[in-house]
């Protein structure tokens, strides 16, 4: 019998480097002899356990040993009736979701306001989407969760719709209602998928908002590699009884490599164990940094650091207490200058900055020091920089005008335009930026003044503009008319 | 019983003391504290396997540390020592009379515990009645003051240890704004010739530029830190260390010293010129 104190892919990596086994499989590097400064850089240890699938360390297409028992290990431990281990990042499990979920033609609830992992999937299996725009907070500019009525709304609308998609938490650390949608979807026959690529922490911690599968969502996209302490790209589908987990690996593996990283297995697999073992000592900490960050952000006047004074009931129905998201538009910085300030002149990486806030991911493994700087860089910054915040932009996000589903604008005939010169017409492609990656424009929507307004402004402060085949993004894809 | 210490300078050097007994051996929340009992360099102070001092040599690195700003800045009344566990920065500042206040923050309580039992020749001035002492971490410490000290003197281990935040640009602009008009800060400032102790020297630099519109750097020699050859760093905001320099007033204290003298000060700021260009950034 498996406890969580076992580590099944661990522990037989660990037997397999015991039996000297010579290598005449891939990969070719041979335990890093064939690729020397890869071997110097990494660390031989590392290049040793990068080995490929063989019947001692099972198979993760088709799991029967090891990984079979760290899955399951991993599904006990987030309270889940099954888990699968994801190596191409939690857009791979998102899209998962959503292709289990649907095929061409259903239609998914979802906010506008998701990863664009979720759209992708769109794009690739032909659902449709049916948007609703999330409450907005009219002093931070920040997009919310949906509110409860919206959702109804759209149920009623829809009741063909084969499910409901929601961020938990936001990137900013915004939640919804989670019990509540789970019932309204279940009501009506639809699945509840969520999105919980920065919600690791939430099945570990307590006084946390609801765990997406603990509140009864049928489906849930957790990125261990954010909070949970394992290496990047390494992430977890976890799925409720209510869904076929032999359906799920067949859309899993329709796109995942059939060369599963032992070294991103292995790092779930003690990154399980150690949120098993320690997650709730590991979540106290990082409130406890978080909660102090906030209060002498706050104290310093000028930023505002959020917290859960913001709840309100709906569209902010929790609040993520490890999240430290700033708001900066009144010392006249946005937020991508901040965040870019803080990594030229003071050598501290922020996660992201968007016009008017910037997020610090906050875990067990910073230390005091570490927030010192952070809160005295901030304290410089604003000493240093701050300016009057008139003619600032104010709002991150424009409720979009859907002319046309994602996948049939992607693939339709397109021309490619000036972007000055684009608006009114329905975009093909996709324009974010990264982080944090939500869409200002996803295929199939309408082009305004508006949207190229915002776009202009994020360009000029710094954001890193992506999703679009021009990779200067002067240029843009429009549907041929 | 053949016992050495050996702190390691890089890859392919080291540094060994013969060793008679060992005295202390703690562990703290920031780091493992020693003190080992020597012939050659009487006791000596090591923190995570770093040697921090010897009773031998110590004077040269306190004295340089303190009386440099001291002599530039004789008006100096309220100073702010950050780091100086020892207590021999703070020994070397009470000698000066004029000085009303000192205000150490060292964030190893531990340190100065060990130091007041095995080291009293560095930290025999720590009851001082004008010296006020807070176990903080100095980067918080500073940030919350305004316009309050004459100088500030970071009397830290190297950025690899709990000392990182002591240099970084945010201490340094912190230190700024605490730092009153004519202020200055004098900083324990790494050495040119190791490659780890090179980085670190070439990095405070650039930082503390970044921030005083005045800066400079003085050297040292002291025997048992890597390589010999030590640095100091000198920001203000405007005073100049040679230019304001009363040499005749310094001398009028009377001050006894065994390392530092006025000619001394004059030439310290004359440095070698492999030095000049690392900190011009003219170096890889």
């Amino acid at each position: 019998m498996l406890s969580q104190n076992d580590t099944p892919i661990y522990d037989a990596l660990c037997r397999l480097r015991e039996t000297g086994l010579v290598h005449f499989d891939v990969p070719g590097h041979k335990g890093g002899r064939g690729n020397k400064p890869l071997k110097e850089f990494l660390g031989g240890e590392c290049l040793k356990n990068d080995v490929n699938s063989m019947k001692p360390l099972d198979n993760l297409c088709h799991p029967v040993s090891v990984i079979h028992d760290s899955e399951e290990l991993a599904a006990q431990a987030f309270g889940a009736h099954s888990a699968f281990f994801m190596v191409n990042g939690t857009t791979a499990a998102v899209q998962a979701m959503i292709l289990s979920a649907c095929k061409a033609g259903d239609k998914i609830i979802m906010p506008r306001n998701v990863h664009r992992s979720a759209i992708n999937a769109l794009v690739l299996c032909g659902a449709v989407p049916v948007y609703i725009n999330p409450g907005v907070n009219q002093r931070l500019g920040i997009p919310l969760g949906m509110a409860v009525k919206d959702v109804e709304e759209a149920v009623k609308a829809h009741p063909d719709a084969k499910a409901i998609l929601v961020n938990n938490p936001t990137y900013y650390g915004i939640c919804s209602n989670l019990p509540y949608l789970a019932k309204l979807a279940h009501d009506h026959g639809m699945l509840l998928l969520a999105d919980e690529a920065h919600g690791t922490h939430f099945y570990f911690g307590e006084n946390m908002p609801a765990a997406a599968i603990h509140a009864g969502a049928d489906m849930a996209a957790v990125s261990m590699h954010k909070t949970g302490g394992s290496l990047t790209q390494s992430s977890f589908l976890l799925c409720g009884s209510g869904v076929s987990a032999g359906h799920v690996r067949q859309i899993i593996n329709l796109t995942q490599t059939t060369s599963g990283s032992y070294l991103l297995m292995c790092s779930l697999d003690l990154a399980r164990r150690n949120l098993s073992l320690n997650g709730k000592e590991m979540c106290r900490k990082t409130v406890e940094f978080a909660a102090y960050a906030r209060e002498e952000i706050n104290g310093m006047g000028g930023y505002y650091a959020f917290g859960d004074e913001i709840v309100n009931g709906d569209t902010v129905y929790a609040f993520d207490p490890t999240k430290l998201s700033v708001h900066t538009r009144d010392i006249g910085l946005a937020g991508i200058e901040v965040y870019d300030l803080m990594r030229e002149e003071y050598d501290i990486q922020l996660e992201f900055g968007d016009i008017g806030n910037f997020l610090a991911i906050i875990t067990a493994g910073d230390r005091a020091l570490e927030i010192e700087r952070l809160i005295s860089a901030l304290s410089e910054i604003k000493r240093l920089h701050s300016r009057d915040k008139a003619g600032m932009l104010a709002q991150e996000y424009i409720s979009p005008d859907v002319v046309t589903t994602p996948q049939a604008a992607f693939y339709s005939g397109k021309t490619a335009l000036p972007i000055g010169e684009s608006a009114g017409h329905v975009c093909g492609e996709f324009v974010m930026c990264y982080p944090p990656g939500i869409p200002i424009l996803a295929p199939g929507e309408r082009i305004t003044e508006e949207i190229l307004t915002y776009i202009a402004y994020a360009k000029e402060k710094g954001c890193v503009l992506t999703g679009a085949e021009d990779m200067a993004i002067e240029h843009i894809n429009v549907v041929a008319e | 019983m053949d016992l050495w210490f050996t702190e390691k300078y890089g890859a392919g050097a080291q540094f060994s003391i013969k060793v008679e007994r060992q005295l202390a051996s703690k562990k703290s929340y920031y780091q493992r504290i020693d003190i080992l009992e020597t012939k050659e360099f009487g006791r000596i102070l090591t923190l995570d396997g770093c040697l921090m001092l010897t009773e031998k040599d110590e004077f040269i690195y306190h004295e340089m540390m303190v009386h440099v700003p001291m002599a530039a800045h004789p008006e100096a009344k309220k100073v702010l020592v950050i780091g100086a566990g020892d207590g021999g920065t703070i020994r070397e500042l009470t000698r000066y009379s004029t000085v009303e206040e000192i205000e150490m923050v060292e964030i190893d309580q531990l340190v100065v515990e060990v130091c007041k039992e095995y080291l009293p020749q560095t930290a025999c001035k720590l009851g001082d009645p004008r010296v006020k002492i807070f176990f903080e971490d100095g980067l918080k410490y500073v940030r919350t003051k305004k316009d309050t000290y004459d100088l500030i003197l970071v009397d830290s281990t190297d950025p690899s240890g709990p000392g990182e935040g002591l240099f970084t640009r945010e201490f340094y602009g912190n230190c700024y704004s605490a730092l009153r008009e004519g202020g200055v800060l004098v900083n324990q400032h790494e050495s040119p010739y190791y490659k780890n102790d090179a980085l670190a020297m070439k990095r405070a630099h650039r930082q503390i530029k970044a921030v005083f519109p005045y800066c400079a750097v003085y050297q040292a020699h002291i025997p048992t830190y890597p390589s010999g050859h030590w640095l100091f760093g000198f920001a203000s905001k405007g005073r100049h260390p040679l230019e304001d320099l009363d040499g005749e007033r310094w001398e009028n204290l009377g001050l006894k010293t065994r390392y530092y003298n006025i000619d001394l000060h004059r030439g310290c700021f004359a440095l070698p010129n492999y030095v000049k260009e690392m900190l011009d950034g003219n170096t890889k």
